[in-house]
């Protein structure tokens, strides 16, 4: 039980680093830009369905990752370029109508392009084994992988946001947007960086996923809303808020797939529990975001008042 | 000036709205209820069954779309989970049926109370919340719903459940293909009626309020939270009247109504008709369907165009489709 | 002595160290219009969201008739009279003249559960509502959409709806904001017209209008009251003279 307890713990915080690399996006999209992308999905099947036909192309999985990535952020840019930046000024209704119409598009071209199988991506031999990582304790090395990138990239967006230049514009852009343009710096560039920031970290979670569950179409427009889950959770527009909830509804979430039906068990006949046991797990995250709202409707960690 | 004056003066100020609006709208309403009405009695009456079926769906689904554009068009509440609410409606039939109750008057009523319940928990806690966050919580308890009717097991799980035998009226037998028009189409009516005496009344005219300024309303002495709530449960029980409809029409009941590309696709219904119109979700639903139909026959991509021009709307039309929309119904 | 309507007592509120109210103590009564003046940044709006309960202070009470109402959620404020006009105009813009006011009106005539019959035909809702807009002298307006004021219509507009509630308490934020002097002298007009039965609270910077205006005036400075009396006695206290009108 304890093992597969760690094991399981260890699933919950590759699936939460994962929603972190989307929450990260989309809080710093609304955070800064106040727009709200219902397409961010589609930048994570993006990231799948690029890296797939890369790591094929160049015959490795990593040179796939590498090549995939700037693709994904000239994809982002011209996304940013085209369609959302004429869009700022307009309500939050018709960001969610264009952007609804980007997950269409997204979806049929993904269709047009790489037919309708999801695709496969195989993994190199030293990526693709199990290490023990504690006695008794063996875990995937890819998912390992996961894990350290995540976090690896998480600890580089802090560093980012806290230290860099370009975070500090950031930070002023959220806050006072006339401020940074009297510094005589080019918003529209910085808010299309921004954007192509966001798609990338996006585009990244779906390389990473890839490997394991197949690049599918529509793979983005499930987790998309587990990533929502993260951010109201977290507090929109907060970096921090972000990660933490992130972590914390991965392992949450995939706990309760695991144990909850056992858990039911113990205290009831084995009979409801069996129907109460998925039925109570699916939705056990959004059990935990309505009691958070009912507490705190702005999240466990509001940004400051703008 | 004089008090005599004031008094003649306010009687031109009391006059009660027109269902069917005025001018150029009042016909072109008209005009399309009629032909709602009419067309799909002459396609049956030629034979040809699947007109029939194609119109009961536009009113299915336009009743689903009146719901909302009673809070997404009136009330500026932009609810991202509305075909939450069509599920559960038509899972209030499945569910009793597969236990061998078959009775209509059971399944509509649970329908709509169901539908109604399910808005009340989740509304009262995403009401709390505004803007993005609403449409994001929205969201997602409608993806709560949907996942939680796909792991009922006993329900089909992913798989949905047929229904064997459509809800029993007694009187009426609505396995009857023009018997079930008739009847969605009376009561799309009914829904209709009540959303123009709902917006006209004193709750509606403060529900409109709130969509226009919701701090003034507050300062005025308005409980602007419980207003909201109780047009978001009104919304949810309507549409859960809908998704009943929807089960028996399709005679099969999947957790694939609720996903959030249907609650979408419902948001642009009532858009495209011009929302906070009254009758603009039909031509809305109407419009959509017959692109859907007609696309689809085309083309098996045909969300592509859609979604192209769903952009192009928002990007090059002032004040979005909408603005344009509810400029033509004024004219 | 005339009835105190509302009292205020060791208001403070700050805002992560900056002090925006500073033991504010203040009372309006019954017939009278009170004034508050002071210069730009001296706190005037954070201490009339205070009375409003727009925000919570950080100590202190606000009693409205004797009660406590520190607390009490704003749409419970105006139940009990209190009513407020905003300084930067806030009306229903997609709706008529006359419906802004009958929804004015329609919060002070019992609860809105009402579904059926059309708000539009309720003769008292929209009586009392032309009523105040002679009041306010816009009933000539009254089918035209509050979109298409001018911005001075729009301040009467605010003005007949913080009336159409009949409140007992009115406070008036900057009425005069915006005016031509024409304006300016017809608000005034209008403004003495209605002191009589109510207490109100007018926050302006248009000095030639507060001293035609108030019966008592307080200068806030730097979240601070530094002075409260008559118009005459403002006029010659040093203090204020010093801090406020000294440059002028």
């Amino acid at each position: 039980m304890s093992t597969l307890f760690l094991i399981q713990l260890l699933n919950g915080l590759q699936l939460g680093v994962l929603l972190f690399l989307l929450a990260a996006g989309l809080t710093l999209v609304f955070g800064i830009m106040d727009f709200v992308n219902l397409a961010h999905g589609s930048l994570y099947m993006l990231g799948a369905f690029v890296c797939a036909s890369l790591t094929f192309f160049t015959g490795s999985f990593v040179w796939g990752v590498v090549f995939a990535i700037p693709i994904i952020a000239i994809i982002g840019y011209l996304f940013e370029v085209l369609i959302v930046r004429h869009l700022y000024e307009s309500n939050h209704l018709d960001h969610v109508l264009a952007t609804f119409g980007i997950i269409l598009i997204a979806d049929t071209l993904v269709q047009l392009s790489w037919g309708p199988e999801g695709i496969a991506i195989p993994l190199p031999d030293y990526l693709s084994g199990q290490v023990e990582i504690l006695p008794d304790i063996i875990f995937p090395t890819f998912r390992l992988l996961i894990i350290s990138s995540g976090l690896l990239i998480a600890a580089g967006l802090y560093w980012l946001i806290t230290y860099t230049r370009l975070g500090m514009l950031i930070r002023a852009g959220a806050s006072n947007r006339t401020m940074v343009s009297a510094l005589g710096i080019d918003i529209s560039t910085l808010f299309a960086g921004v954007f192509a920031l966001g798609a990338v970290l996006a585009g990244v979670a779906g390389m990473l996923i890839a490997p394991i569950t197949e690049a599918t179409i529509g793979m983005g427009n499930d987790i998309i809303i587990t990533a929502f889950v993260v951010i109201i959770v977290g507090g929109i527009g907060s970096m921090k808020g972000a990660f933490i909830a992130a972590i914390l509804i991965g392992i949450i979430d995939t706990l309760g797939r695991s144990f909850l039906k056992d858990i039911l068990e113990i205290f009831n006949e084995s009979a409801s529990a069996e129907t109460a046991g998925p039925a109570l797990s699916s939705m056990l995250i959004y059990i935990i975001m309505a009691i958070v709202l009912a507490l705190r409707p702005q999240g466990l960690f509001p940004p400051k008042v703008r | 000036m004089s008090a005599q004056k004031k008094a003649a003066n306010l009687d031109e100020y009391l006059k009660a709205p027109s269902l069917f609006g005025f001018g150029i709208g009042r016909i072109m309403t008209i005009v399309l209820m009629v032909l709602l009405f009419i067309l799909p009695l002459i396609a049956w009456y030629m034979g040809n069954k699947f007109y029939l079926d194609f119109s009961s769906r536009i009113v299915c689904l336009a009743i689903a779309a009146v719901s909302l554009n009673l809070i997404l068009g009136f009330g500026g509440m932009v609810s991202f989970g509305h075909a939450a609410f069509v599920g559960i409606g038509a899972y209030a039939v499945g569910i009793p049926s597969h236990h061998g109750y078959e009775s209509a008057w059971l399944h509509f009523p649970l329908a709509m109370i169901a539908a109604a319940f399910f808005a009340l928990v989740t509304g009262a806690i995403s009401l709390r919340t505004k803007g993005v966050y609403f449409i994001m919580i929205t969201m997602a308890f409608a993806q709560m719903a949907y996942y939680f009717f796909l792991s009922l097991e006993e329900y089909g799980g992913d798989d949905g459940m047929t229904l064997w035998s459509r809800s029993d009226f007694g009187f009426l037998n609505i396995t009857d293909k023009l018997t079930f028009f008739l009847l969605s189409y009376a009561l799309l009516a009914l829904c209709i009626y009540l959303v123009f005496r709902i917006v006209n009344s004193r709750f509606g005219m403060v529900v409109r309020g709130c969509n226009s300024n919701e701090a003034r309303m507050k300062s005025l002495g308005y409980n602007t939270y419980a207003y909201r709530l109780t047009a978001y449960v009104i919304s949810g029980a309507m549409c859960g009247l809908a998704g009943a409809l929807m089960a028996n029409l399709q005679d099969f009941i999947t957790a694939d109504t609720m996903t959030w590309t249907r609650s979408g696709e419902l948001m642009f219904m009532v858009i495209l008709g011009g929302a906070g119109s009254v009758f603009g979700p039909i031509f809305g639903t109407g419009v959509f369907l017959l692109f859907e139909e007609i696309l689809s026959a085309y083309t098996i991509y045909w969300h592509l165009p859609f979604g192209v021009l769903l952009i192009l709307s928002v990007l090059f039309i002032k004040g979005g489709v909408n603005g344009l929309i509810q400029r033509a119904w004024k004219t | 002595m005339t009835e105190m309507l509302l009292q205020v007592k060791g208001l403070k509120k700050s805002f992560g160290g900056v002090i925006a109210t500073d033991d504010v103590a203040l009372d309006v009564r019954l017939n009278e219009v009170h004034a508050i003046i002071g210069p730009n940044g001296a706190g005037k709006t954070t201490l009339i969201s205070q009375l409003f309960g727009e925000q919570l202070p950080d100590a202190g009470s606000v009693f409205f008739k004797g009660k406590d109402i520190t607390k009490l959620p704003i749409y419970k404020r105006a139940d009990i009279g209190l009513a407020r006009s905003f300084q930067v105009t806030s009306v229903f813009l997609d709706f008529s003249v006359l419906d802004n006011v009958a929804l004015a009106v329609q919060a002070h005539s019992g609860h809105s559960f009402k579904f059926w019959k059309p708000a539009s035909t309720e003769i008292q809702l929209r009586g009392d509502a032309m009523q105040a807009l002679v009041q306010v002298g816009l009933d000539e307006r009254a089918s035209s959409k509050a979109s298409e004021l001018s911005h001075g219509e729009r301040r009467q507009l605010e003005i007949a709806m913080a009336l159409a509630t009949d409140p007992v308490f009115l406070l008036l934020d900057e009425p005069m904001a915006g005016m031509g002097i024409e304006e300016s002298a017809f608000m005034v007009g209008l403004l003495k017209g209605l002191k009589k039965g109510r207490a109100i609270l007018l926050v302006e910077h248009d000095m030639n209008a507060v001293f035609e205006l108030a019966d008592r005036i307080s200068v806030l400075v730097y979240g601070r009251i530094i002075a409260t009396g008559t118009p005459d006695e403002i006029r010659e206290n040093a203090q204020v003279r010093e801090a406020y009108l000294g440059e002028a």
